[in-house]
C-alpha cells in the first residue's frame, strides 16, 4: 500500500518538475490576484489590513481550484487512471496520493509565498505567523476536497465551471475559520479555537475526501 | 494452486520466467451494455490456463467493453465475472496482481522518459522491476535504444512497442486482456508479441485478445470467441 501511495507521488511529483512553468502558474495567479486588491480598494493602511486575512485565503481558494482541474483529466485522456485503478491496492490510496503531491505542488508555494503578500497589506508579524499556520491546515483541505471534485467532475462537458460549484460551498467553512483566525489574532485574541477548528476539519477531510474521490474515480470511469 | 517458484535476480530472459497455473477466468450468462444500450448477452466464456482466444467481433460490438467487464473495471448488466467459480465483485483488490490489462491507450505519460513510464507500470501492478530487466524487456520489443527518450518523442508504434514491453518483464501476470495490441506494430513487431504469447500459453498462462486482422500465432492455435453470435437483435 505504501508502495503504490509512493509510485504515484513520486511520479506526479516528477512530472509537476518536468512542467515547471505550468505548476508554477497558479502561485502565479496567487500573487497576481492578491496585488491588484491594494490597487482597486485604495492604499489605505487601516481598510488593507482589515481585509487581508480574506482576500489572501479567497485568492488561496481560487488558485487551489483552478489547478485542481487538471488533476485527474490528463490521466484519464490517456489511459493511466484504468491502470491506476486496476493496481492490487484500493484506490483510496491512489486518490490520497494525488491529493498529497497536488497540495505538495501547489499548496506548498502558497504557504511560502503568503508571508511576502501579507507584507503589501501592512499586516503583524503575529498575523503573518497565524495566516501561515491557517495555510498550513487548511491548504491540504482544499486539495483533498478538489480531488473529490475533480473525480466527480472527470469526463464532462463543462467539468470546470462544475468543479468551482461543487467545490466552494464546502470549503466555505476553511475559508471562515482560516480568515477568521488572523481577523482575531489582529485584533489581539488568541487563535487556539480557530487552529483546533482548522485541524479538524483537516482530519475529517483526510478521513473522508479520499474514500468518496475513490468511489467518484470508479463511477467516473465505469 | 501451485505456488510459483522464486525467480532469482539474475533470471531476465522470459523463456526463464516461473511456470504458473493461471486462475480460470470466466462467465456465465453475462450481458454488457454501454450506456442505455445492450451490448451482447447471454455470453459464456471460460479463459484456461495455457489458452489463446481470440475475441471477434464486428466494430462496436462491445469488445472493449468485454474486455474493461473482465478486468473487472466496470460492471455486467447481467450476471458475473467469475475467477476460479467466484465472482470478480466479491474477491478481495489483491486478486488484480495476477491480471494485465493493456488498453487501446497506452497510458504511457508524454513527460517521463521510456523506462520510467515502464516502472512505473511494473510498480502498480505490485511488481517493480529493476532497471536492467526493465532494459531486457524494452530490448526484447526493440526499445533499448530509446530507454531515455521521453515518450512525447515516440511514433505510434513505437508507443505501442513500450505498452506491450509490460508483458516481457519479469514476473508477469496470470491473466492477459489486451486491446488490439497488434495495432501500429510493423511485421517484426507482430513476431515478437506473437512470441510473446506462445510464451504466456507455454507458462500457464491465458491471454484473451482482440484484433482486427486474423492472427497469425501458430503455438498454440487461438481459439476464438466472436461477439456477433451473442448480439442483441435490435
Amino acid at each position: 500500500m505504501r508502495d503504490l501511495f509512493l509510485a504515484v507521488l513520486q511520479r506526479d511529483l516528477r512530472l509537476a518538475a518536468r512542467r515547471r512553468v505550468e505548476a508554477l502558474l497558479p502561485l502565479v495567479f496567487f500573487m497576481v490576484a492578491i496585488s491588484l486588491f491594494p490597487l482597486g480598494v485604495g492604499p489605505e493602511m487601516q481598510t488593507l489590513r482589515q481585509i487581508a486575512p480574506g482576500v489572501v485565503w479567497v485568492c488561496a481558494l481560487l488558485a487551489t481550484m483552478l489547478s485542481v482541474n487538471q488533476l485527474y483529466a490528463a490521466d484519464f485522456a490517456d489511459g493511466s487512471l484504468e491502470q491506476l485503478l486496476l493496481a492490487p491496492q484500493p484506490a483510496v490510496v491512489v486518490a490520497l496520493a494525488k491529493s498529497v503531491a497536488h497540495w505538495l505542488v501547489n499548496g506548498g508555494p502558497l504557504i511560502v509565498a503568503a508571508p511576502l503578500v501579507g507584507l503589501l497589506f501592512d499586516l503583524s508579524v503575529p498575523a503573518l505567523g497565524s495566516l501561515v499556520i491557517t495555510l498550513a491546515l487548511g491548504t491540504p483541505v482544499l486539495s483533498l476536497l478538489g480531488g473529490l471534485g475533480a473525480a466527480l467532475t472527470l469526463g464532462l462537458r463543462s467539468g470546470g465551471m462544475l468543479l468551482f460549484l461543487i467545490v466552494l460551498p464546502l470549503a466555505v467553512p476553511v475559508l471562515i475559520f482560516g480568515a477568521g483566525a488572523v481577523a482575531v489574532v489582529e485584533a489581539g485574541q488568541s487563535p487556539t479555537g480557530h487552529y483546533s477548528l482548522l485541524g479538524a476539519l483537516l482530519i475529517a477531510t483526510a478521513l473522508g475526501a479520499p474514500l468518496a474521490t475513490a468511489a467518484a474515480l470508479r463511477i467516473s470511469t465505469e | 494452486m501451485a505456488q510459483p517458484p522464486a525467480a532469482a535476480p539474475d533470471m531476465l530472459l522470459p523463456s526463464s520466467r516461473p511456470a504458473i497455473v493461471a486462475p480460470t477466468l470466466g462467465a456465465v450468462d453475462l450481458g454488457g451494455q454501454r450506456g442505455e444500450r445492450s451490448l451482447f448477452r447471454r455470453l459464456a466464456l471460460s479463459l484456461r490456463s495455457g489458452q489463446v482466444t481470440w475475441l471477434r467481433g464486428r466494430n462496436g460490438r462491445g469488445k472493449t467493453s468485454l474486455l474493461r467487464l473482465l478486468a473487472g473495471l466496470s460492471t455486467p448488466a447481467h450476471g458475473d465475472v467469475l475467477i476460479d467459480g467466484r465472482p470478480l465483485r466479491k474477491l478481495p483488490v489483491e486478486w488484480r496482481s495476477k491480471l494485465l490489462y493493456i488498453a487501446h491507450a497506452n497510458a504511457l505519460k508524454d513527460d517521463l522518459s521510456v523506462a520510467e513510464s515502464l516502472r512505473f507500470l511494473s510498480q502498480l501492478r505490485g511488481a517493480p522491476a529493476a532497471d536492467e530487466a526493465i532494459t531486457g524487456a524494452l530490448a526484447r520489443l526493440g526499445m533499448a535504444g530509446m530507454r531515455k527518450a521521453p515518450v512525447r518523442t515516440l511514433s505510434q508504434g513505437q508507443r505501442r512497442r513500450v505498452a506491450l514491453a509490460r508483458l516481457a518483464l519479469p514476473d508477469p501476470a496470470a491473466i492477459w486482456l489486451l486491446d488490439e495490441p497488434f495495432d501500429a506494430l510493423d511485421v517484426d513487431g507482430v513476431q515478437v508479441l506473437n512470441d510473446l504469447l506462445s510464451e504466456q500459453a507455454r507458462r500457464g498462462g491465458s491471454v484473451l485478445l482482440t484484433s482486427h486482422q486474423a492472427l497469425s500465432l501458430a503455438d498454440p492455435l487461438p481459439s476464438t470467441l466472436d461477439l456477433d453470435e451473442y448480439a442483441v437483435a435490435r
